[in-house]
């Protein structure tokens, strides 16, 4: 069975959201997917153990009550099915979506760079752990390192904090000099400035990096650069994320071009495929403002209002400014690609080390000799990892997109698929 | 308090908490058993690293994207 819809938004956070409530006054006939179980992306997420703005509460309030709009939460995208045409699935069913316009905002995930230990339960995301403490995880009384890079660190330490957590060390592996240039210049965007403040934090160090999560059965310590000295810090949990990357996988999948990693746009949002737009940071990280605003105005020209999508460049310009200081802040040192040792495991799917890996001149060499990549997460981890570690370029996802019920696969069959 | 089964043991939970939530605060605190044997819990928490892959009610599921529900049976052990 194949439902159409007139416009189609893959990601409902805040990019997608705001899409979606822009375009909806015309009166068309919107669907807006999403993997998790309720709308808001991951700066939104929601849980018992969350406090979701209030911003994103009016937004989701405002979509349910459209009547013209349709949001299908604990839903993944799994293949293309011809032209305009995706095959979907979500806990109860597979089904054939198609469209006449798109809208991506499939959002960023974390780079999780791959070092000794790291496989040890216990060690998360930095993002990660403020998604699952979110989720409900009680971290109360419990001992947190955060590593890696970005304001993503400070806000999972927030977060941890809240719940009670003790977090004993928040390693930046940016030096101080550049993130004290970026923290001086976020007057400019007085909201942003509020976590500035955590900056002054008693455990938070600069030009710092984790060495190893040590621990036999489960993490016991982490062992940490910092500067020239190496600690070694007793704890029940690693944080650890080095900065955002775009997902741009169903984007080029669909054919849209991708440079740097990001969904390559022009002034309106739209993609280098027609009636194809992108928003959010699957066209490069910002900030969920950015998004906001880059979501509206998709969401505008994809209805044809150009002249009110035009009326939101300016505050666009203004959030960009933000976001490429913070990208230019938080580079990555390439020091860091010396973390993994020729035993510590890459690709966590199938269990490939990195000596195993380096020997091969390029992904598809290595891919094809030990199955890094082939496994249930598509090398999105270990792919990205590898453009890091060996700055091998990610391979092209090939469907199914996630792993799918059988069931589901077979409604390529059904109808008139091309 | 609804409940939920980890391995057959049993797990109390407030409404809306994840599976993934669930499991790293149950047991041995994983979710799978890795192809070479290790044990692994979830890690990325957003539907990504599917590290968190487990058996739900005969179904294979991400915890993190799963909401617990009274009665649930999850797996982690192949």
């Amino acid at each position: 069975m194949t439902e159409h819809v007139d416009l189609l938004i893959i990601g409902a956070g805040p990019a997608g959201m705001a899409a979606a409530l822009a375009a909806a006054p015309r009166g068309l006939n919107i669907a807006v997917l999403d993997d998790n179980p309720l709308p808001g992306g991951q700066i939104w997420r929601d849980g018992p153990q969350a406090q979701v703005p209030q911003q994103a509460r009016e937004m989701r309030a405002q979509l349910q009550q459209l009547g013209n709009v349709r949001v299908h939460s604990g839903c993944k995208v799994i293949a293309l099915a011809g032209p305009k045409r995706l095959l979907l699935e979500d806990a109860a069913r597979g089904w054939v979506l198609s469209y006449d316009t798109l809208i991506l905002c499939t959002g960023a995930r974390e780079r999780l760079l791959p070092f000794p230990g790291w496989t040890l339960p216990g060690v998360t995301g930095a993002g990660g752990l403020q998604a699952l403490i979110k989720g409900g995880l009680p971290v109360a009384n419990e001992r947190i390192v955060i590593a890696g890079s970005g304001p993503l660190l400070l806000a999972s330490s927030a977060t941890a904090q809240k719940h009670g957590a003790q977090v004993v060390r928040i390693a930046e592996q940016a030096p101080l000099a550049a993130v004290a240039g970026f923290a001086a210049g976020l007057w400019r965007w007085p909201n942003k400035a509020i976590q500035a403040i955590t900056l002054g934090s008693a455990v938070y160090r600069t030009s710092a990096h984790v060495l190893a999560a040590l621990g036999r059965d489960r993490l016991e310590a982490v062992r940490v650069k910092v500067g020239d000295k190496v600690e070694e810090l007793a704890c029940e949990r690693l944080a650890c994320g080095f900065g955002l990357v775009p997902n741009v996988e169903i984007a080029s999948a669909l054919g849209c071009a991708v440079r740097d990693q990001a969904v390559v746009v022009d002034d309106w949002q739209a993609s280098s495929v027609a009636d194809h737009y992108a928003a959010g940071e699957c066209t490069g990280f910002g900030g969920s403002e950015l998004a906001l605003v880059e979501g509206r105005i998709a969401g505008l020209a994809a209805i044809g209002a150009r002249d009110e999508a035009r009326k939101l460049w300016a505050e666009r310009r203004r959030w960009q400014g933000f976001a490429d200081r913070l990208n230019t802040a938080f580079r990555l040192d390439p020091a860091l690609r010396t973390l993994a040792q020729p035993d510590t495991v890459v690709c966590r799917c199938e269990d490939v080390r990195h000596a195993d890996l380096v020997e091969h001149g390029n992904w598809s060499h290595a891919k094809l000799a030990t199955r890094c990549g082939m496994g249930a997460c598509q090398g999105r981890i270990c792919s990205t990892a590898a453009q890091t570690l060996f700055g091998w370029a990610p391979p092209q996802l090939r469907p199914p997109f996630s792993p799918a019920r059988i069931s589901t696969l077979a409604c390529l069959d059904e109808g008139d698929v091309v | 308090m609804p409940e939920l089964s980890i391995d057959g043991l049993p797990h109390r939970f407030v409404p809306g908490t994840t599976v993934a939530a669930a499991l790293m605060s149950s047991g041995d605190r994983c979710s799978r058993t890795s192809v070479s044997g290790q044990r692994r819990a979830p890690l990325c928490g957003m539907g990504i690293c599917q590290e968190c892959r487990v058996n739900i009610d005969g179904m294979r599921r991400l915890a993190c994207q799963t909401l617990c529900r009274d009665g649930m049976q999850v797996e982690t052990r192949p």
